[in-house]
Protein backbone atom coordinates (compact mmCIF):
# COMPACT_ATOMS: atom_id res chain seq x y z
CA UNK A 1 0.00 0.00 0.00
CA UNK A 2 1.26 3.63 -1.17
CA UNK A 3 1.53 4.96 2.21
CA UNK A 4 3.34 8.45 3.64
CA UNK A 5 6.34 7.76 1.78
CA UNK A 6 6.24 4.83 -0.76
CA UNK A 7 9.75 4.37 -0.11
CA UNK A 8 10.50 2.68 3.54
CA UNK A 9 13.77 2.76 5.21
CA UNK A 10 16.23 0.13 4.05
CA UNK A 11 16.32 -3.36 5.56
CA UNK A 12 19.43 -2.26 7.24
CA UNK A 13 18.33 1.18 8.66
CA UNK A 14 15.56 -1.23 10.05
CA UNK A 15 17.36 -3.71 11.64
CA UNK A 16 19.65 -0.80 13.34
CA UNK A 17 16.91 0.75 14.23
CA UNK A 18 15.27 -1.87 16.00
CA UNK A 19 18.16 -3.01 17.77
CA UNK A 20 18.66 0.57 19.67
CA UNK A 21 15.11 0.39 20.34
CA UNK A 22 15.59 -2.71 21.95
CA UNK A 23 18.92 -2.31 23.60
CA UNK A 24 17.48 -0.80 26.69
CA UNK A 25 15.51 -4.03 27.54
CA UNK A 26 18.33 -6.41 26.39
CA UNK A 27 20.74 -4.42 28.41
CA UNK A 28 18.20 -5.09 31.68
CA UNK A 29 17.35 -8.48 30.98
CA UNK A 30 21.61 -9.65 30.61
CA UNK A 31 21.72 -7.50 34.01
CA UNK A 32 18.97 -9.02 36.13
CA UNK A 33 20.57 -12.57 35.05
CA UNK A 34 23.71 -11.59 35.73
CA UNK A 35 23.05 -10.18 39.03
CA UNK A 36 21.11 -13.03 39.93
CA UNK A 37 24.05 -15.35 39.32
CA UNK A 38 26.05 -13.24 41.57
CA UNK A 39 23.59 -12.99 44.37
CA UNK A 40 23.30 -17.18 44.30
CA UNK A 41 26.94 -17.58 44.60
CA UNK A 42 28.13 -14.57 46.84
CA UNK A 43 25.43 -15.41 49.73
CA UNK A 44 26.04 -19.09 48.34
CA UNK A 45 22.44 -19.96 48.27
CA UNK A 46 21.55 -23.49 48.57
CA UNK A 47 20.57 -24.73 44.71
CA UNK A 48 16.85 -25.75 46.49
CA UNK A 49 16.31 -22.28 47.02
CA UNK A 50 17.36 -20.56 43.80
CA UNK A 51 19.38 -22.70 41.27
CA UNK A 52 22.20 -20.75 39.54
CA UNK A 53 21.26 -19.24 36.13
CA UNK A 54 23.83 -21.10 34.77
CA UNK A 55 22.32 -24.14 36.07
CA UNK A 56 19.08 -23.83 35.01
CA UNK A 57 20.79 -22.99 31.42
CA UNK A 58 22.81 -26.24 31.18
CA UNK A 59 19.97 -28.22 32.46
CA UNK A 60 18.09 -26.80 29.36
CA UNK A 61 20.63 -27.64 27.07
CA UNK A 62 21.13 -31.37 28.45
CA UNK A 63 17.71 -31.67 27.34
CA UNK A 64 18.00 -30.05 23.93
CA UNK A 65 20.80 -32.60 23.43
CA UNK A 66 18.62 -35.22 24.62
CA UNK A 67 15.62 -34.20 22.43
CA UNK A 68 18.00 -33.94 19.14
CA UNK A 69 19.48 -37.02 19.89
CA UNK A 70 18.16 -39.93 17.30
CA UNK A 71 17.05 -42.52 19.97
CA UNK A 72 16.89 -40.56 22.85
CA UNK A 73 13.60 -38.39 24.17
CA UNK A 74 13.11 -35.50 26.08
CA UNK A 75 10.77 -35.39 29.03
CA UNK A 76 10.73 -31.92 29.20
CA UNK A 77 10.07 -31.10 25.54
CA UNK A 78 7.50 -34.22 25.17
CA UNK A 79 5.99 -32.24 28.58
CA UNK A 80 6.09 -28.76 26.72
CA UNK A 81 4.29 -30.13 23.54
CA UNK A 82 1.72 -31.34 25.49
CA UNK A 83 0.89 -28.62 27.47
CA UNK A 84 1.72 -26.56 24.20
CA UNK A 85 -1.39 -28.47 22.39
CA UNK A 86 -3.82 -27.70 25.92
CA UNK A 87 -3.50 -24.59 25.98
CA UNK A 88 -3.94 -23.75 22.23
CA UNK A 89 -6.83 -26.44 22.30
CA UNK A 90 -8.70 -24.32 24.86
CA UNK A 91 -7.41 -21.13 23.41
CA UNK A 92 -8.90 -21.46 20.09
CA UNK A 93 -11.68 -23.43 21.44
CA UNK A 94 -12.97 -20.86 24.11
CA UNK A 95 -11.97 -17.71 22.25
CA UNK A 96 -13.48 -19.18 19.10
CA UNK A 97 -16.92 -19.54 20.94
CA UNK A 98 -16.56 -16.48 22.98
CA UNK A 99 -16.33 -14.59 19.68
CA UNK A 100 -19.83 -16.58 18.35
CA UNK A 101 -21.50 -16.38 21.12
CA UNK A 102 -21.23 -12.12 21.21
CA UNK A 103 -21.76 -12.47 17.64
CA UNK A 104 -25.13 -13.90 18.47
CA UNK A 105 -25.73 -12.46 21.63
CA UNK A 106 -25.32 -8.60 20.48
CA UNK A 107 -27.30 -9.15 16.76
CA UNK A 108 -30.22 -9.18 19.43
CA UNK A 109 -30.25 -6.66 21.99
CA UNK A 110 -32.59 -8.56 24.44
CA UNK A 111 -30.12 -11.62 24.82
CA UNK A 112 -27.41 -9.69 25.09
CA UNK A 113 -28.87 -7.86 28.17
CA UNK A 114 -29.71 -10.85 29.91
CA UNK A 115 -26.67 -12.76 29.58
CA UNK A 116 -24.23 -9.94 29.95
CA UNK A 117 -24.86 -10.32 34.01
CA UNK A 118 -24.21 -13.82 33.68
CA UNK A 119 -20.98 -13.28 31.58
CA UNK A 120 -19.46 -10.79 34.48
CA UNK A 121 -20.20 -12.48 37.24
CA UNK A 122 -19.19 -15.64 35.49
CA UNK A 123 -15.76 -14.04 34.59
CA UNK A 124 -15.09 -13.40 38.55
CA UNK A 125 -15.38 -17.14 39.57
CA UNK A 126 -12.17 -18.89 39.89
CA UNK A 127 -12.63 -21.12 37.19
CA UNK A 128 -9.43 -23.54 37.87
CA UNK A 129 -11.42 -24.13 41.04
CA UNK A 130 -12.85 -26.65 38.42
CA UNK A 131 -10.09 -28.72 37.20
CA UNK A 132 -10.67 -31.47 39.72
CA UNK A 133 -14.70 -31.84 38.11
CA UNK A 134 -13.15 -31.86 35.28
CA UNK A 135 -10.48 -34.48 35.71
CA UNK A 136 -13.82 -36.39 36.54
CA UNK A 137 -15.44 -35.27 33.70
CA UNK A 138 -12.78 -36.51 30.73
CA UNK A 139 -10.20 -38.04 32.57
CA UNK A 140 -7.39 -36.68 34.74
CA UNK A 141 -4.61 -38.39 31.80
CA UNK A 142 -7.21 -37.16 29.05
CA UNK A 143 -5.84 -33.40 27.20
CA UNK A 144 -9.92 -32.37 26.83
CA UNK A 145 -9.81 -32.28 30.79
CA UNK A 146 -7.12 -29.45 30.31
CA UNK A 147 -8.55 -27.72 27.12
CA UNK A 148 -11.92 -27.20 28.96
CA UNK A 149 -10.39 -25.24 31.67
CA UNK A 150 -8.70 -23.19 29.62
CA UNK A 151 -11.27 -23.05 27.28
CA UNK A 152 -13.90 -21.64 30.04
CA UNK A 153 -11.57 -19.71 31.80
CA UNK A 154 -10.90 -17.80 28.02
CA UNK A 155 -14.78 -17.58 27.20
CA UNK A 156 -15.59 -14.96 29.27
CA UNK A 157 -13.12 -12.37 29.09
CA UNK A 158 -13.42 -12.78 25.09
CA UNK A 159 -17.01 -12.89 24.91
CA UNK A 160 -17.47 -10.05 27.55
CA UNK A 161 -15.10 -7.58 25.28
CA UNK A 162 -16.26 -8.62 21.98
CA UNK A 163 -19.81 -7.67 23.24
CA UNK A 164 -18.73 -4.44 24.03
CA UNK A 165 -17.09 -3.49 21.38
CA UNK A 166 -20.09 -4.62 18.76
CA UNK A 167 -21.74 -2.84 21.06
CA UNK A 168 -19.82 0.34 22.02
CA UNK A 169 -20.23 2.12 18.14
CA UNK A 170 -19.36 6.08 17.66
CA UNK A 171 -23.28 7.22 17.63
CA UNK A 172 -22.16 9.18 14.83
CA UNK A 173 -20.96 6.38 12.37
CA UNK A 174 -24.02 4.65 13.37
CA UNK A 175 -25.84 7.16 12.41
CA UNK A 176 -24.58 7.87 9.07
CA UNK A 177 -25.22 3.88 8.37
CA UNK A 178 -29.01 4.78 9.07
CA UNK A 179 -29.00 7.62 7.25
CA UNK A 180 -27.81 5.19 3.91
CA UNK A 181 -30.94 3.30 4.87
CA UNK A 182 -28.64 0.50 5.84
CA UNK A 183 -29.47 -3.10 6.35
CA UNK A 184 -28.36 -4.50 10.06
CA UNK A 185 -26.82 -6.97 8.33
CA UNK A 186 -24.35 -4.19 6.76
CA UNK A 187 -24.00 -2.39 9.81
CA UNK A 188 -22.63 -5.37 11.26
CA UNK A 189 -20.10 -6.12 8.94
CA UNK A 190 -19.40 -2.90 7.82
CA UNK A 191 -19.20 -1.27 11.19
CA UNK A 192 -19.89 -2.86 14.10
CA UNK A 193 -17.64 -6.41 13.59
CA UNK A 194 -14.00 -3.86 12.46
CA UNK A 195 -15.01 -1.29 15.34
CA UNK A 196 -15.12 -4.38 17.91
CA UNK A 197 -11.31 -5.95 16.70
CA UNK A 198 -9.58 -4.09 18.75
CA UNK A 199 -11.38 -5.23 21.75
CA UNK A 200 -11.53 -8.46 20.70
CA UNK A 201 -7.58 -8.88 20.10
CA UNK A 202 -7.08 -7.24 23.28
CA UNK A 203 -9.08 -9.63 24.96
CA UNK A 204 -7.20 -12.49 22.50
CA UNK A 205 -3.82 -11.22 24.41
CA UNK A 206 -5.12 -11.66 27.54
CA UNK A 207 -5.96 -14.72 27.01
CA UNK A 208 -3.24 -15.74 25.25
CA UNK A 209 -1.48 -15.87 28.75
CA UNK A 210 -4.21 -16.79 30.33
CA UNK A 211 -4.62 -20.45 28.33
CA UNK A 212 -0.97 -21.07 30.00
CA UNK A 213 -1.79 -20.45 33.20
CA UNK A 214 -4.82 -22.20 33.11
CA UNK A 215 -2.99 -25.25 31.50
CA UNK A 216 -0.24 -25.76 33.97
CA UNK A 217 -2.02 -25.22 37.03
CA UNK A 218 -4.84 -27.09 36.06
CA UNK A 219 -1.83 -29.83 35.23
CA UNK A 220 -1.15 -29.60 39.21
CA UNK A 221 -3.93 -31.16 40.09
CA UNK A 222 -2.77 -34.25 38.60
CA UNK A 223 -2.53 -34.98 34.62
CA UNK A 224 -0.34 -37.76 32.40
CA UNK A 225 3.61 -37.75 33.54
CA UNK A 226 4.86 -35.75 30.39
CA UNK A 227 3.30 -32.58 30.95
CA UNK A 228 4.49 -29.24 32.60
CA UNK A 229 2.78 -28.92 35.42
CA UNK A 230 2.99 -32.36 36.23
CA UNK A 231 6.32 -32.14 35.81
CA UNK A 232 7.25 -29.18 37.58
CA UNK A 233 5.55 -30.76 40.81
CA UNK A 234 7.48 -34.05 40.62
CA UNK A 235 10.99 -32.12 40.60
CA UNK A 236 10.40 -29.98 42.82
CA UNK A 237 9.05 -32.76 44.67
CA UNK A 238 12.41 -34.71 44.11
CA UNK A 239 14.37 -31.23 44.95
CA UNK A 240 15.83 -31.28 41.64
CA UNK A 241 14.77 -27.46 41.29
CA UNK A 242 17.32 -26.77 38.17
CA UNK A 243 14.43 -28.92 36.01
CA UNK A 244 11.75 -27.26 38.12
CA UNK A 245 13.16 -24.14 36.67
CA UNK A 246 13.94 -25.37 33.04
CA UNK A 247 10.08 -26.41 32.81
CA UNK A 248 9.25 -22.77 34.43
CA UNK A 249 11.29 -21.16 31.52
CA UNK A 250 9.65 -23.54 28.80
CA UNK A 251 6.58 -22.31 29.87
CA UNK A 252 7.32 -18.76 30.19
CA UNK A 253 9.05 -19.16 26.50
CA UNK A 254 5.75 -20.96 24.96
CA UNK A 255 3.50 -17.73 26.98
CA UNK A 256 5.74 -15.23 25.07
CA UNK A 257 5.40 -16.96 22.14
CA UNK A 258 1.63 -17.03 22.16
CA UNK A 259 1.43 -13.50 23.10
CA UNK A 260 3.47 -12.46 20.13
CA UNK A 261 1.85 -14.83 17.55
CA UNK A 262 -1.39 -12.74 18.78
CA UNK A 263 0.13 -9.45 18.40
CA UNK A 264 1.69 -10.75 15.24
CA UNK A 265 -2.12 -11.32 14.02
CA UNK A 266 -3.42 -8.28 15.14
CA UNK A 267 -1.00 -6.53 13.13
CA UNK A 268 -2.09 -8.19 9.91
CA UNK A 269 -5.74 -7.72 10.80
CA UNK A 270 -5.58 -3.91 11.74
CA UNK A 271 -2.97 -1.87 10.36
CA UNK A 272 -4.91 1.24 11.15
CA UNK A 273 -5.06 0.82 14.38
CA UNK A 274 -3.84 3.29 17.09
CA UNK A 275 -0.90 1.81 19.28
CA UNK A 276 1.08 0.85 16.26
CA UNK A 277 1.23 4.32 14.99
CA UNK A 278 4.21 5.19 16.88
CA UNK A 279 6.30 1.97 16.18
CA UNK A 280 5.60 2.01 12.58
CA UNK B 1 -32.82 32.83 -8.03
CA UNK B 2 -35.31 31.72 -10.79
CA UNK B 3 -39.02 31.91 -9.68
CA UNK B 4 -39.71 28.15 -10.73
CA UNK B 5 -38.37 26.04 -7.79
CA UNK B 6 -39.63 23.07 -6.15
CA UNK B 7 -39.78 22.52 -2.60
CA UNK B 8 -37.59 20.60 -0.94
CA UNK B 9 -38.46 20.44 2.85
CA UNK B 10 -42.07 21.75 3.84
CA UNK B 11 -42.35 21.73 7.52
CA UNK B 12 -45.66 23.02 9.47
CA UNK B 13 -46.72 23.18 13.31
CA UNK B 14 -43.79 20.86 13.91
CA UNK B 15 -43.43 20.10 17.65
CA UNK B 16 -40.94 17.84 19.46
CA UNK B 17 -41.00 16.94 22.73
CA UNK B 18 -38.79 14.68 24.77
CA UNK B 19 -39.29 12.24 27.67
CA UNK B 20 -43.24 13.74 27.40
CA UNK B 21 -45.44 12.88 30.23
CA UNK B 22 -42.21 12.08 32.79
CA UNK B 23 -40.34 15.09 35.34
CA UNK B 24 -37.83 15.84 32.52
CA UNK B 25 -40.04 16.82 29.48
CA UNK B 26 -38.35 18.85 27.56
CA UNK B 27 -40.37 20.74 24.95
CA UNK B 28 -36.93 20.96 22.22
CA UNK B 29 -39.09 22.45 19.28
CA UNK B 30 -42.76 24.19 19.16
CA UNK B 31 -44.16 25.40 16.53
CA UNK B 32 -41.40 25.21 13.49
CA UNK B 33 -42.83 26.42 10.37
CA UNK B 34 -40.36 26.46 7.34
CA UNK B 35 -40.30 25.92 3.75
CA UNK B 36 -37.22 25.51 1.84
CA UNK B 37 -36.77 25.57 -2.22
CA UNK B 38 -34.46 23.35 -4.03
CA UNK B 39 -30.57 24.61 -4.17
CA UNK B 40 -31.19 27.20 -1.02
CA UNK B 41 -28.46 27.37 1.43
CA UNK B 42 -30.19 27.88 5.25
CA UNK B 43 -28.46 28.25 7.98
CA UNK B 44 -30.05 27.16 11.42
CA UNK B 45 -28.46 29.85 13.86
CA UNK B 46 -28.93 29.39 18.02
CA UNK B 47 -27.33 29.08 21.09
CA UNK B 48 -27.43 25.79 22.61
CA UNK B 49 -30.39 23.88 23.66
CA UNK B 50 -32.07 25.77 20.88
CA UNK B 51 -33.45 22.54 19.28
CA UNK B 52 -31.18 23.81 15.88
CA UNK B 53 -29.53 20.05 15.81
CA UNK B 54 -32.85 18.29 17.01
CA UNK B 55 -34.67 20.33 13.74
CA UNK B 56 -31.97 19.37 11.65
CA UNK B 57 -32.24 15.58 13.00
CA UNK B 58 -36.16 15.59 12.24
CA UNK B 59 -35.04 16.44 8.68
CA UNK B 60 -33.21 13.71 8.56
CA UNK B 61 -35.46 11.19 10.02
CA UNK B 62 -32.99 10.43 12.45
CA UNK B 63 -35.56 11.75 15.15
CA UNK B 64 -39.67 12.14 14.85
CA UNK B 65 -41.60 14.81 15.29
CA UNK B 66 -43.98 14.65 18.38
CA UNK B 67 -46.43 16.50 15.77
CA UNK B 68 -46.67 17.93 12.86
CA UNK B 69 -46.48 18.05 9.28
CA UNK B 70 -43.09 16.85 7.75
CA UNK B 71 -42.66 16.37 3.83
CA UNK B 72 -39.46 16.20 2.38
CA UNK B 73 -39.14 16.28 -1.30
CA UNK B 74 -42.62 15.56 -1.18
CA UNK B 75 -42.51 12.69 1.01
CA UNK B 76 -42.01 11.21 4.40
CA UNK B 77 -38.97 11.69 6.08
CA UNK B 78 -38.48 7.90 6.32
CA UNK B 79 -39.35 7.71 2.88
CA UNK B 80 -36.64 10.35 1.82
CA UNK B 81 -33.87 8.55 4.08
CA UNK B 82 -34.93 5.19 2.87
CA UNK B 83 -34.87 6.82 -0.97
CA UNK B 84 -31.15 8.07 -0.39
CA UNK B 85 -32.03 11.89 -0.36
CA UNK B 86 -30.02 12.90 2.67
CA UNK B 87 -25.93 13.47 2.65
CA UNK B 88 -25.22 14.16 6.52
CA UNK B 89 -22.13 15.81 7.62
CA UNK B 90 -22.10 16.29 11.20
CA UNK B 91 -19.35 17.86 13.80
CA UNK B 92 -17.03 14.80 14.00
CA UNK B 93 -15.76 13.61 10.49
CA UNK B 94 -17.02 10.24 11.73
CA UNK B 95 -14.53 9.00 9.63
CA UNK B 96 -14.48 5.01 9.89
CA UNK B 97 -10.51 4.29 11.38
CA UNK B 98 -10.44 1.34 9.41
CA UNK B 99 -10.78 2.49 5.98
CA UNK B 100 -8.65 4.57 3.81
CA UNK B 101 -9.63 7.76 2.21
CA UNK B 102 -10.99 6.75 -0.57
CA UNK B 103 -12.60 3.54 0.91
CA UNK B 104 -14.27 6.14 3.52
CA UNK B 105 -16.12 8.13 0.72
CA UNK B 106 -16.88 4.73 -1.27
CA UNK B 107 -18.98 3.52 2.41
CA UNK B 108 -22.40 4.71 1.16
CA UNK B 109 -21.70 3.53 -2.56
CA UNK B 110 -20.72 0.13 -0.98
CA UNK B 111 -24.00 0.25 1.15
CA UNK B 112 -26.09 1.48 -1.53
CA UNK B 113 -24.53 -1.58 -3.95
CA UNK B 114 -22.40 0.87 -6.77
CA UNK B 115 -20.31 -1.61 -8.93
CA UNK B 116 -16.55 -1.39 -7.70
CA UNK B 117 -15.24 0.90 -11.12
CA UNK B 118 -18.54 2.99 -10.60
CA UNK B 119 -17.66 3.48 -6.74
CA UNK B 120 -13.94 4.37 -7.56
CA UNK B 121 -14.51 6.56 -10.14
CA UNK B 122 -17.05 8.52 -8.24
CA UNK B 123 -14.49 8.63 -5.03
CA UNK B 124 -12.09 9.99 -7.22
CA UNK B 125 -14.12 12.80 -8.87
CA UNK B 126 -15.67 13.59 -4.93
CA UNK B 127 -11.42 14.02 -3.17
CA UNK B 128 -10.39 16.01 -6.85
CA UNK B 129 -13.53 17.98 -5.59
CA UNK B 130 -12.16 18.64 -1.78
CA UNK B 131 -8.86 18.62 -3.21
CA UNK B 132 -7.79 15.35 -1.37
CA UNK B 133 -6.97 13.76 -4.55
CA UNK B 134 -3.20 13.02 -3.50
CA UNK B 135 -4.44 11.28 -0.01
CA UNK B 136 -6.54 8.72 -1.12
CA UNK B 137 -4.76 5.96 -0.10
CA UNK B 138 -3.87 7.71 3.20
CA UNK B 139 -5.74 6.91 6.64
CA UNK B 140 -8.32 8.59 8.83
CA UNK B 141 -5.65 9.72 11.51
CA UNK B 142 -2.77 10.98 8.88
CA UNK B 143 -4.91 13.71 8.30
CA UNK B 144 -5.64 17.13 9.87
CA UNK B 145 -9.16 17.80 11.70
CA UNK B 146 -10.19 20.15 8.48
CA UNK B 147 -8.65 17.17 6.13
CA UNK B 148 -10.67 14.65 7.58
CA UNK B 149 -13.78 17.03 7.46
CA UNK B 150 -13.52 17.21 3.31
CA UNK B 151 -13.24 13.73 3.62
CA UNK B 152 -16.47 13.88 4.99
CA UNK B 153 -18.07 16.23 3.33
CA UNK B 154 -17.06 14.41 0.15
CA UNK B 155 -18.65 10.95 1.74
CA UNK B 156 -21.45 13.02 1.94
CA UNK B 157 -21.76 13.81 -1.60
CA UNK B 158 -20.22 10.84 -3.39
CA UNK B 159 -24.06 9.24 -4.01
CA UNK B 160 -25.26 12.21 -4.91
CA UNK B 161 -27.97 13.41 -2.91
CA UNK B 162 -30.51 16.27 -3.13
CA UNK B 163 -30.26 17.30 0.62
CA UNK B 164 -26.93 18.06 2.23
CA UNK B 165 -27.67 18.07 6.30
CA UNK B 166 -24.75 19.58 8.15
CA UNK B 167 -24.33 20.02 11.25
CA UNK B 168 -22.05 22.51 12.74
CA UNK B 169 -19.29 20.78 10.35
CA UNK B 170 -16.66 23.12 11.74
CA UNK B 171 -17.14 23.97 14.95
CA UNK B 172 -14.30 22.09 16.18
CA UNK B 173 -11.72 23.51 13.50
CA UNK B 174 -9.56 26.48 13.88
CA UNK B 175 -10.40 30.03 13.11
CA UNK B 176 -8.08 30.05 9.57
CA UNK B 177 -9.26 26.53 8.43
CA UNK B 178 -12.96 27.12 9.17
CA UNK B 179 -13.00 30.21 6.74
CA UNK B 180 -11.10 28.31 4.47
CA UNK B 181 -13.25 25.20 4.33
CA UNK B 182 -16.70 27.72 4.31
CA UNK B 183 -15.27 29.67 0.86
CA UNK B 184 -14.57 25.83 -0.27
CA UNK B 185 -18.08 24.71 0.72
CA UNK B 186 -19.33 27.61 -1.28
CA UNK B 187 -17.52 26.35 -3.87
CA UNK B 188 -18.78 22.72 -3.88
CA UNK B 189 -22.06 24.13 -3.28
CA UNK B 190 -22.24 26.46 -6.33
CA UNK B 191 -20.85 23.47 -8.11
CA UNK B 192 -23.39 20.91 -7.37
CA UNK B 193 -27.04 23.15 -6.69
CA UNK B 194 -27.36 20.67 -3.18
CA UNK B 195 -29.53 22.10 -1.08
CA UNK B 196 -27.93 22.59 2.20
CA UNK B 197 -29.16 22.89 5.73
CA UNK B 198 -26.38 24.24 7.97
CA UNK B 199 -26.48 24.39 11.21
CA UNK B 200 -23.99 26.66 13.34
CA UNK B 201 -23.66 28.64 16.57
CA UNK B 202 -21.21 31.03 14.42
CA UNK B 203 -23.36 34.28 13.05
CA UNK B 204 -20.75 35.77 10.83
CA UNK B 205 -20.12 31.89 9.18
CA UNK B 206 -24.09 31.54 8.82
CA UNK B 207 -24.12 35.34 7.22
CA UNK B 208 -21.27 34.24 4.92
CA UNK B 209 -22.69 31.10 3.73
CA UNK B 210 -26.49 30.85 3.30
CA UNK B 211 -28.99 32.88 1.70
CA UNK B 212 -31.35 32.30 4.24
CA UNK B 213 -30.59 32.45 8.32
CA UNK B 214 -33.38 30.28 10.44
CA UNK B 215 -32.72 32.52 13.80
CA UNK B 216 -33.30 30.22 17.02
CA UNK B 217 -34.18 30.81 20.24
CA UNK B 218 -34.13 28.56 23.46
CA UNK B 219 -36.47 26.83 26.17
CA UNK B 220 -38.63 26.08 23.76
CA UNK B 221 -36.76 25.75 20.98
CA UNK B 222 -38.64 28.02 18.38
CA UNK B 223 -37.78 30.29 15.14
CA UNK B 224 -37.56 33.74 16.02
CA UNK B 225 -37.23 35.01 12.68
CA UNK B 226 -36.05 33.60 9.18
CA UNK B 227 -33.69 36.82 7.95
CA UNK B 228 -33.03 37.09 3.51
CA UNK B 229 -29.31 37.16 3.17
CA UNK B 230 -29.23 39.01 -0.35
CA UNK B 231 -25.62 39.69 -0.02
CA UNK B 232 -24.66 38.30 -3.88
CA UNK B 233 -22.71 35.09 -4.67
CA UNK B 234 -20.07 34.10 -5.62
CA UNK B 235 -18.82 35.37 -1.92
CA UNK B 236 -15.39 36.15 -1.39
CA UNK B 237 -13.28 37.14 1.66
CA UNK B 238 -14.57 40.66 0.01
CA UNK B 239 -18.10 39.83 1.20
CA UNK B 240 -16.54 39.93 5.20
CA UNK B 241 -15.77 43.65 4.45
CA UNK B 242 -18.97 44.56 2.79
CA UNK B 243 -21.22 46.89 5.37
CA UNK B 244 -24.14 45.15 4.09
CA UNK B 245 -22.73 42.27 5.91
CA UNK B 246 -21.98 43.83 8.83
CA UNK B 247 -25.80 45.10 8.90
CA UNK B 248 -26.77 41.74 8.75
CA UNK B 249 -24.94 39.97 11.04
CA UNK B 250 -25.56 43.50 13.90
CA UNK B 251 -29.46 42.34 13.17
CA UNK B 252 -29.17 38.61 13.90
CA UNK B 253 -26.70 39.28 16.65
CA UNK B 254 -29.63 41.53 18.20
CA UNK B 255 -32.43 38.94 17.69
CA UNK B 256 -30.35 36.16 19.36
CA UNK B 257 -29.76 38.51 22.03
CA UNK B 258 -33.48 38.95 22.83
CA UNK B 259 -33.84 35.46 22.21
CA UNK B 260 -31.47 34.65 25.10
CA UNK B 261 -33.14 36.82 27.24
CA UNK B 262 -36.53 35.93 26.61
CA UNK B 263 -35.89 32.59 29.15
CA UNK B 264 -34.09 31.86 32.36
CA UNK B 265 -30.49 31.22 32.45
CA UNK B 266 -29.28 27.97 33.16
CA UNK B 267 -32.96 26.59 32.61
CA UNK B 268 -33.89 22.89 31.31
CA UNK B 269 -31.66 21.93 27.91
CA UNK B 270 -32.50 20.00 25.25
CA UNK B 271 -30.73 16.40 26.51
CA UNK B 272 -27.27 16.18 24.61
CA UNK B 273 -26.30 13.33 22.18
CA UNK B 274 -23.25 11.29 22.93
CA UNK B 275 -21.12 12.65 20.58
CA UNK B 276 -22.15 16.34 21.41
CA UNK B 277 -19.71 18.24 23.46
Amino acid sequence: MALVNAKGPSLAQRINRRLRYYSPTITVALGVILLWEVIVLLFDIQQFLLPKPSAIFSEFMLQVNLWLAPDEGSLLFEASGATFWEALGGFVIGCGSGILMALITSRWTIISEATMPFAIAANSVPIIAFAPIMNNWFGITNPASKMAIVAIIVFFPTMINTVRGLTLVDAGQLELMQSYAAKPSRIMFSLRIPNALPYIFSALRVASALSLIGAVVAEFFGGPRATLGVYITQEAGAFDFAKAWTAIMMASLIGIGFYLAVLLLERRLMPWHASFREAG
Amino acid sequence: MSAEQSVVIAAQGINKIFNPGTDEEVIALQDINLNVDSGEFISLVGPSGCGKSTLMRLLGDLLQPTSGDLLVNGKSPRAARLDRDYGMVFQAATLYDWRSVTKNVQLPLEVMGYAKDERQKRAREMLEMVELGAFAEHYPWQLSGGMQQRVSIARALAFDPSILLMDEPFGALDEFTRERMNLELLRIWEQTGKTIIFVTHSISEAIFLSNRIVVMSPRPGRITKIVDNDLPYPRDFKTRGDPAYHNLVSEVRELLRDAIGSGPPGAARAPLRPHEE
